[in-house]
C-alpha cells in the first residue's frame, strides 16, 4: 500500500508523478501492493518501497541507537592480553593515537566516519521524529532532514566492525583480545543503525513541510 | 520511428535529488527545491568534469598507497613496515585465509575494480555509448555501494595501533601509505556521489533521433 501521507502530498499539490533518481523515467504514482518494493522499468532502481517503518518504529529505534551509542563509547571495546601486560581500548583510543602520532588526517578520518556522524545523524533523528511524534514541527524541519540525508553514507560503523573481526585475527596469534562490554553494544548499534537508515519513510517528514505548490 | 522515452527532463520537470518532489521549469536554469530547498538541476552540474577530477586524484594516490606503508611494526626493536599487499600476504601464511580472503576483496580488489568501472562509465557517458544502459546503471549501483567496504585497512590500522603499546616489546604506528588509502577511499565515493546515472540514458536516448 502507498503510505497514506504519500497520497495525500498526491492530491494536496495535484501532482500524480514520480521520476526515477538513477534514470529520470516518469512515472504514475499508483497504489501498491503491502509489503511489496515497486522498481524502475527502464533501469531497475527501486522507486517505491512499502515496508517502510512509522514514525513510532523509527523513533524507538532512534532512542535505542541512542543508548547503545553512548555505552560503546563509554565502555571498553577490546583489551590487548600480551603475558599478562593488558592494554584495555575503547572506541576513541584509536582517534587519539592516530593523533598524537602525527596522523591528523587520519585519526579525523576515523573520528568522522565511526563517531561523529553516527553521532549527529541519532541525535538529529530525534531532534526530527520526536516532535514531530508530538505532532508538532521542529525548526528547520527541512534544512536539518536534508542535511541528515547528505552525510548519512559517511556512517561506517559496518565496515568498522569488519576491521574489528580482521584486527582481532592478525593479532590471535601473539596475544589475547579480550571482548569488551561496547563490543556487544556495537554490534547491537549496527543492526539498530541499518535497519533505522534503510526502513526509514522520508515521507513521514516531507509530508510535514509545507512550501507553496506550483502555479 | 522517434520515440520520445517518458522522462522527467523531457515533460520539463526536475526532479528533487534530497526531497523527490519534481518541479516544472522553463528554462534550465538551476532553482531551488520549493519544498526542500536544495538546490535542485536537471542532471547533477558538471558530473563529467567533476567524477574524472576525483577519479584521475585517486589514481595518482593509488601509487603512494599500494607501495607505502600502510603501518609500521616496532617488535622487540624490529621495524617491519606493512603495505597493504604484505599485510594481506601475512594474513594468509599465519591467520585464517577467509579473513585474508576478505581483506583482500576490501583493499586491493574494490578500490581497483571502482576505479575502473568509474572510469568505464565516464567514459561511455561521453561517447554516448548505447551499449546496455541498464547494465551499465547496475555496474553504477554495484560498484557505489561496495565502495565503503575499502575503509577497512583504515580502521584496522586504527585498532592496531590502540591494542598493541606493550613498553619496550611491541609497538604499532600508522604509515605514510594509510593516509594515501584513505584519500582513495574517500575520492572513491566522491567520484560516486558526482557521477549522474542519469546521463547513461540521455546518451542510449540520443540514437533514435
Amino acid at each position: 500500500m502507498v503510505p497514506k501521507s504519500y497520497t495525500r502530498r498526491v492530491i494536496d499539490h495535484n501532482l500524480s508523478l514520480i521520476a526515477c533518481h538513477e534514470c529520470d523515467s516518469l512515472y504514475r504514482v499508483d497504489r501498491i501492493p503491502e509489503s511489496s518494493i515497486v522498481k524502475c522499468f527502464r533501469c531497475g532502481a527501486v522507486l517505491m518501497d512499502s515496508k517502510k517503518h512509522t514514525l513510532d518504529t523509527t523513533l524507538a529505534l532512534t532512542v535505542t541507537g541512542l543508548i547503545l551509542f553512548l555505552i560503546s563509547n563509554v565502555y571498553p571495546i577490546l583489551s590487548f592480553d600480551y603475558e599478562g601486560q593488558i592494554t584495555q581500548t575503547i572506541l576513541m583510543t584509536g582517534v587519539i593515537d592516530l593523533y598524537n602520532q602525527d596522523m591528523p588526517l587520519l585519526a579525523g578520518l576515523v573520528f568522522i566516519t565511526t563517531m561523529l556522524v553516527p553521532a549527529l545523524q541519532l541525535v538529529l533523528l530525534l531532534y526530527i521524529f520526536l516532535p514531530l511524534r508530538l505532532n508538532s514541527i521542529p525548526w528547520k524541519l527541512a534544512a536539518i532532514f536534508r542535511f541528515v540525508k547528505t552525510f548519512t553514507p559517511w556512517s561506517m560503523l559496518e565496515v568498522f566492525m569488519l576491521g574489528i573481526l580482521v584486527s582481532i585475527a592478525k593479532l590471535a596469534t601473539t596475544a589475547t583480545i579480550i571482548p569488551g562490554i561496547a563490543l556487544w553494544t556495537f554490534s547491537a548499534l549496527i543492526v539498530i543503525l541499518a535497519l533505522a537508515a534503510s526502513r526509514m519513510n522520508p515521507e513521514l517528514v516531507w509530508t510535514k513541510v509545507s512550501f507553496k505548490p506550483q502555479k | 520511428m522517434k520515440s520520445q522515452p517518458m522522462t522527467a527532463a523531457n515533460a520539463s520537470l526536475i526532479n528533487c535529488h534530497s526531497c523527490g518532489l519534481l518541479t516544472k521549469v522553463k528554462n534550465k536554469l538551476a532553482i531551488d527545491c520549493p519544498r526542500c530547498s536544495a538546490r535542485i538541476h536537471f542532471r547533477k552540474p558538471n558530473s563529467v568534469t567533476r567524477t574524472w577530477a576525483f577519479l584521475i586524484a585517486a589514481y595518482v594516490l593509488y601509487v603512494p598507497a599500494n607501495l607505502m606503508p600502510i603501518m609500521i611494526v616496532t617488535q622487540l626493536g624490529d621495524v617491519t613496515p606493512d603495505t597493504i599487499l604484505s599485510g594481506v600476504i601475512h594474513l594468509f601464511i599465519t591467520g585464517s585465509w577467509p579473513i585474508a580472503l576478505v581483506v583482500f576483496v576490501a583493499s586491493i580488489f574494490v578500490p581497483i575494480l571502482k576505479l575502473l568501472v568509474f572510469t568505464y562509465l565516464v567514459i561511455s557517458v561521453q561517447i554516448k555509448s548505447q551499449w546496455r544502459p541498464k547494465d551499465r546503471t547496475r555496474l553504477y549501483r554495484m560498484s557505489e555501494a561496495i565502495g565503503r567496504w575499502s575503509m577497512v585497512d583504515i580502521f584496522v590500522v586504527s585498532l592496531m595501533v590502540a591494542l598493541v603499546k606493550v613498553q619496550g616489546i611491541a609497538e604499532i604506528h600508522a604509515g605514510p601509505g594509510a593516509i594515501a588509502f584513505g584519500a582513495v577511499v574517500v575520492l572513491t565515493i566522491l567520484a560516486a556521489m558526482t557521477f549522474d546515472p542519469r546521463m547513461v540514458w540521455d546518451g542510449a536516448e540520443n540514437t533514435d533521433e
